[in-house]
């Protein structure tokens, strides 16, 4: 209808104004808290007491963070590359032989909510679960007790198995975007010239999707360094998630662990959106 | 063979969950349930705490995705048709909370919630539940205005017609699939957050996942499955429903990141 700018600007207000209010006064508050600012006990002196106990190691969330920080990348960082590697070969295997089918399910899969996701893994995985009883009814096993600890471990095995599961789709669907968009000239030149499929996978399919690729894992370890489901559900209470650490922190009766888990809450924050950052920057190259 | 292996991969999560939810006295090491009921579900609809987890799920999405789309439909209009000073950061503005992690986000809501009076109630969690839906609508009704034709509204305004009569009869009969498709995408985020309606409802507000994660910690095996089959039927409807959408648009859903 009419396009001066004003105008414009006044129908963008609503979904603005609901987006960055609720997002900057939660940040805003936030930071207030982990200064030490709580209005409600009447405390008003700042303090960067919240960020040195972390960094320090001091104090009980002190000593639990580089744990948890250690234990939160481990876990990321391995769920990323996985994730990324088995997206390229389901991606390499779909466009072999393309199928409306193969991306439906994908898309599917993509909306199994992530509870719904981890309580399948603790049925099929848990040391009562669905393959502890196969394996026990094979003879593999004499009991529950033997059947190896896969969720709910210390090595945070369970939680990168969901996200590589939840996170394979995702990837997968953006490195077949890329593909699809691409004729398949270079390949057959590529042939042409007497290159063999792992030659022309290297060379050829595996530069043009890099870009995507890279961006899209970027987005997927953003993800996975702060997300709390998963880790709340199929981890152990030490060593803990960060995400799991700080709200933790942030329900403690103690006011001081509330400023702590809310400094934790933003420095994962923090690393998000630096790495979303990444993420836009490789896209755009892309 | 490729298709099986599709069908089993798209249906494993259900057929897992039904072995659980429907079996009873099912012991180590039997591979399968050799007793099968549909006990456990008895048991969950005659819970009063759970039909109104289900009733108050429902109601909440609903209103949800009805807000959600009309905050973002003015918005997603002049994205989607118009180039303007400054549009790549109202981009960026309006997809920062898919990046910012749902943690971060609920405990300064928390915060919020408790100075502004909201912390328990239903709006409070209404309004929180804006946050990760607002882009998904957003993106979704952009994507369709892009595509969208105005000259039938001109037409109609050319022939007499008043602006409110040009939105019923022209505007929203054009726009309803891409009003549809962005509702169910807001439904399906509000319906599976646990993080913001735990924080915002203060434990006063039950919904499915909130009932579901406390079973998880603690419930039997059974009641897990049953409860989590419940939770997931209407991603499933809505998937249905919208598959057809999401064939031509592969990859624009997914879950909120957080």
């Amino acid at each position: 209808m009419d396009s001066r700018t004003p105008a414009l600007y006044l129908r963008l207000a609503p979904a603005l104004a609901a987006t960055l209010i609720m997002l900057g006064a939660s940040l805003g508050y936030g930071v207030a808290q982990s200064l030490g600012y709580i209005g409600a006990i009447g405390a008003r002196d700042l303090s960067l007491d919240a960020y040195t106990n972390l960094l320090g190691g001091q104090g009980a969330a002190g000593r639990e963070f580089w744990v948890s920080l250690g234990f939160s990348l481990w876990v990321s960082m391995t769920s990323t590359l996985l994730s990324a590697v088995g997206a390229l070969l389901i991606a390499a295997w779909l466009t072999d032989r393309p199928s409306r089918s193969g991306t439906f399910a994908l898309n599917w899969n993509l909306a199994v909510p992530h509870l719904i996701w981890a309580v399948g893994l603790l049925l099929v995985l848990g040391q009562s679960g669905l393959l502890a009883r196969w394996a026990g009814a094979l003879g593999w096993i004499d009991g529950p007790a033997q059947f190896p600890v896969l969720v709910r471990d210390r090595f945070g095995f369970g939680i990168i198995l969901h996200y590589v599961g939840k996170e394979v789709p995702f990837l997968t669907l953006i490195v077949l975007a890329v593909l699809r968009t691409q004729s398949d000239g270079l390949l057959r030149v590529a042939a042409n010239l007497g290159a063999d499929r792992w030659q022309r996978f290297r060379l050829v399919t595996l530069p043009l999707v890099l870009p995507a690729l890279t961006a899209g894992a970027l987005l997927v370890f953003a993800y996975c360094l702060g997300a709390y489901e998963a880790p709340a559900l199929l981890g152990v209470q030490y060593p803990r998630a960060l995400p799991v650490l700080a709200l933790d922190l942030f329900t403690n009766p103690d006011l001081h662990a509330r400023a702590e888990g809310m400094a934790i809450g933003l420095v994962i924050t923090a690393a998000t959106l630096l790495t979303a950052g990444l993420a836009q920057r490789y896209g755009n190259n892309a | 063979m490729k298709r099986a292996i599709t069908w089993l991969f798209l249906l494993s999560p259900i057929l897992v969950l039904g072995l659980f939810a429907f079996s009873t006295r099912w012991f180590y090491p039997q591979p399968f349930p050799v007793e099968w009921t549909t006990a456990a579900f008895s048991r969950l609809l005659g819970d009063r705490r759970v039909l109104l987890a289900i009733l108050d799920s429902l109601t909440l999405a609903l209103a949800v995705s009805l807000l959600s789309v009309v905050v973002a439909y003015p918005a997603a209009r002049v994205i989607g048709m118009r180039a303007f000073p400054g549009k790549r950061w109202v981009w960026l503005a309006l997809f920062l909370p898919t990046v910012v992690p749902v943690l971060a986000v609920g405990m300064g809501l928390n915060i919020l919630a408790l100075q502004t009076g909201l912390s328990g109630t239903r709006p409070g969690v209404v309004l929180a539940h804006l946050v990760p839906t607002l882009p998904y609508t957003v993106l979704t009704l952009a994507a369709f205005f892009s595509r969208y034709d105005e000259g039938f509204e001109h037409q109609a305004l050319t022939l007499g017609a008043g602006p409110a009569r040009v939105f019923c009869t022209v505007t929203l009969r054009l726009t309803a699939p891409g009003l549809a498709v962005a509702g169910l995408f807001a439904f399906l985020v509000s319906w599976s957050q646990y993080l913001l309606t735990l924080l915002v409802g203060g434990g006063l507000v039950l919904t499915l996942p909130v009932l579901l994660f406390a079973a998880v910690s603690g419930g039997n095996p059974t009641t897990i499955a049953a409860l989590s089959l419940l939770f997931l039927l209407p991603p499933l409807l809505v998937i249905a429903a919208t598959s057809r959408f999401m064939a031509g648009h592969p990859g624009e859903f997914r879950e909120p990141i957080g």
